[in-house]
């Protein structure tokens, strides 16, 4: 919104954009078995390698798991970005306000209905059509969550009553999911406590197409509610007094985000505090609260924040695989602490 | 259309189980700064967030450059009326310009980027608002004072005739609640503009507004501040908070029943009207007649003294009023 720092920006986008391709890179050459750079690249690119065995590994197991990262990253940073400003609670973000329960009760509903455990591998096996009732489930399971929270939202307009309610909220679905797995199978138990801990692994070709689809349109859809979302900074009233449609506004927000986090949910687990974390970072990266500079931006640190996490969480040069959800909270809860102490713009963003 | 900007026919406000303030026939005309004076909790915020579109009236109507409120889009609404809001979180991270810039919301594209026109709107709103030199600071960074600028400018940066502020001096000190007023009345006196101040500052509504729409009785009775001061209707609308209304000072005070010492006050000056606001305030009774203490006060516009019954003389209000506490109870 200010013109002097708009060349800042494009120098924070070349750098943030730059990190994104070095981890990227680095994702894909890093695992349990080590893949020089200049050969990842030239796998990338095309060209013929020597070792066959690694074109496997990178082009079959390495690429998907990696784009997965940088669309969980982008998706759930956005998601959290417009929660936060459309609550205007800085502690809002779909973790925190039961929005990911809601989406893995809508998967778990699924499974139910087909008789099989919330798993990685049943998802798997479900095919392209699958893949978009597992989307459209979770999508749905998150929309309830966030229109309940709304209507909440109407009759309390208290930040942390909210949080308490959206807790309350996941709760619930949670509890629902308990009585579901106390009637299953201790394997089938097992399998979903494995789907919770979040992985990036589990995504097939054909379902990170949908999943790329839903998050490219997701985040376009985001741009586009920009202006929309600047004019909620200063809460609805002004917003409405400015000529803000705001019941309109406010259900389009819900809706992208739902989709977005039911989306990432529904394919990956539920993944906590990168929705929240990141438009942290993003903000006091930038220090603007400019959407239509915090929304790209958004984008290219989730990415950047996954990245990192899953190169961590595949523990280089071993076979061991850590979940990447313990990964993410134990990484980035210091980082948000140390930006909470070291830049005190934190608390005054809302 | 005449220079009425806001009519309302019969409006009555409030929530679906109470009406707050009813039979409504008000006007709001070009040139003219209204206050809207009632105690906390009168129906103030309701009846502007009403007048604002924001919340349905529950009978009558709110007519607005002569079209009904309910016919008119968010947008055109957008440019013909502006909001300041009581509520005081704002963004840390967005700076003064941005948050201006906000205001042209109405008017810019889907992307919200701002064409010369725009900056220049953005520009003048700035520098009539004193706000130009902390344009590039954040929010978060600016005191109560400069933020309730900030939020003027980004009203008037939304170029509407009508202005609505509601309570923008609740939480600032006097300097700076004149400062406010001074600069609407700036804004006001161009012509073209109406503007709308709900607050519950007595004096500062009496002496700066044309107009004031006086809450009583779950109603409001609107005309000239002198107006309502002679005929009573401004005394009477706060008797329930136990204040009368002390026409020679102009202001509102709490009703003391005392039987304090009667004091004669003589001469005219500055220092005599602070006088006597002094003695009230402690509790003395400010007589014309049958005194039981004379106090004569002197005043050449440097140098102050008070004679108390023709023979003592002082030099401090605060000294005058130990030397009537110790008369009044040696009369005892």
């Amino acid at each position: 919104m200010n013109t002097p720092s708009t060349s800042l920006s494009v120098k924070a986008f070349v750098l943030l954009f730059l990190v994104v391709l070095g981890l990227f890179l680095l994702n894909l050459g890093l695992g349990s078995v080590t893949i020089p750079v200049d050969e990842v690249a030239k796998i990338l690119l095309g060209q013929d390698v020597e070792n066959t065995a690694w074109q496997n590994i990178i082009l079959k197991i390495r690429l998907p798991r990696t784009v997965t990262a940088v669309l969980v990253g982008a998706a759930l940073s956005i998601g959290g970005l417009q929660m936060q400003t459309l609550f205007r609670n800085p502690l809002a973000g779909p973790s925190v306000l039961g929005i990911t329960a809601g989406a893995s009760l809508g998967v778990a509903a699924i499974m139910l209905a087909a008789g099989s455990a919330t798993t990685a591998f049943a998802i798997r096996s479900l095919g392209i059509g699958g893949s978009w009732l597992i989307v459209l489930a979770s999508s749905v399971g998150a929309f309830l969550v966030l229109l309940i929270i709304l209507a909440i939202s109407y009759r309390i307009r208290d930040n942390v009553v909210m949080l308490i309610v959206g807790i309350m909220v996941a709760n619930i679905t949670i509890a629902v999911v308990s009585i579901w797995q106390y009637f299953s199978d201790p394997e089938q138990i097992q399998e979903y406590i494995l789907w919770t801990f979040g992985s990036l692994g589990g995504v097939t070709n054909h379902q990170l197409g949908v999943l790329g689809l839903i998050v490219g349109l997701g985040i376009v859809a985001t741009f586009l509610l920009s202006k929309t979302l600047n004019a909620l900074l200063l809460g609805e009233d002004y917003a409405q007094s400015m000529g803000l449609n705001i019941r309109r506004s406010r259900m389009l927000i819900i809706l992208v985000t739902s989709i977005l986090a039911g989306a990432i949910t529904g394919f990956c687990g539920p993944i906590g505090f990168v929705g929240i974390a990141v438009p942290h970072l993003t903000r006091s990266f930038l220090n603007t609260s400019d959407h239509r500079l915090l929304i790209p931006s958004c984008v290219l640190v989730g990415a950047i924040l996954m990245l990192f996490c899953d190169i961590i969480s595949q523990v280089p040069g071993s076979t061991t695989v850590l979940p990447v959800n313990a990964i993410t909270a134990m990484i980035g809860s210091p980082i948000v602490i140390w930006i909470i102490v070291k830049r005190r713009n934190l608390k005054s963003s809302f | 259309m005449s220079d009425k900007i806001l009519h309302t026919a019969n409006l009555s406000v409030g929530y679906k189980d109470r009406t707050v303030l009813s039979s409504l026939n008000l006007n709001l005309n070009k040139g003219q700064l209204t206050c809207l004076l009632g105690p906390n909790g009168s129906g103030k915020s309701t009846l502007i967030r009403t007048l604002a579109g924001i919340q349905k009236p529950l009978l009558g109507m709110v007519t607005l450059q002569g079209k009904s409120l309910r016919e008119v889009s968010p947008k055109t609404l957008a440019k013909q009326l502006s909001l300041v809001l009581t509520d005081r979180v704002t963004p840390g991270n967005l700076t003064v310009y941005g948050l201006v810039s906000l205001g042209r919301f109405p008017y810019t594209t889907w992307m919200g980027s701002l064409t010369g026109e725009d900056k220049d709107v953005i520009q003048w709103a700035l520098e009539i608002t004193g706000t130009m030199q902390f344009a590039n600071r954040h929010i978060g960074e600016l005191s109560d004072g400069e933020k309730q600028k900030v939020m003027i400018a980004r009203a008037l940066a939304q170029q509407t005739d009508l202005i609505i502020l509601d309570e923008p001096t609740a939480h600032l000190d006097s300097p700076n609640r004149i400062e406010i007023f001074h600069l609407l009345r700036e804004l006001v006196s161009s012509g073209h503009r109406a503007i709308l101040i709900s607050t519950h500052d007595i004096d500062t509504a009496i002496a700066n507004a044309d107009k004031l729409w006086l809450v009583a009785n779950q109603s409001i009775s609107q005309g000239a501040p002198e107006d309502l001061v002679l005929d009573g209707r401004l005394e009477k609308a706060f008797t329930k908070e136990g204040l009368s209304f002390n026409y020679s000072l102009g202001r509102f005070e709490k009703a003391i029943n005392n039987n304090g010492l009667k004091v004669l006050i003589k001469g005219s000056s500055l220092s005599a009207y602070w006088t006597e606001s002094a003695l009230r305030r402690a509790g003395f009774q400010p007589v014309e007649h049958l005194p039981q203490v004379t106090i004569e006060v002197f005043d050449d516009g440097s140098t102050r003294k008070w004679i108390l019954n023709n023979q003592l003389e002082i030099t401090t209000i605060e000294e005058l009023l130990t030397k009537l506490n110790t008369y009044e109870n040696e009369m005892e």
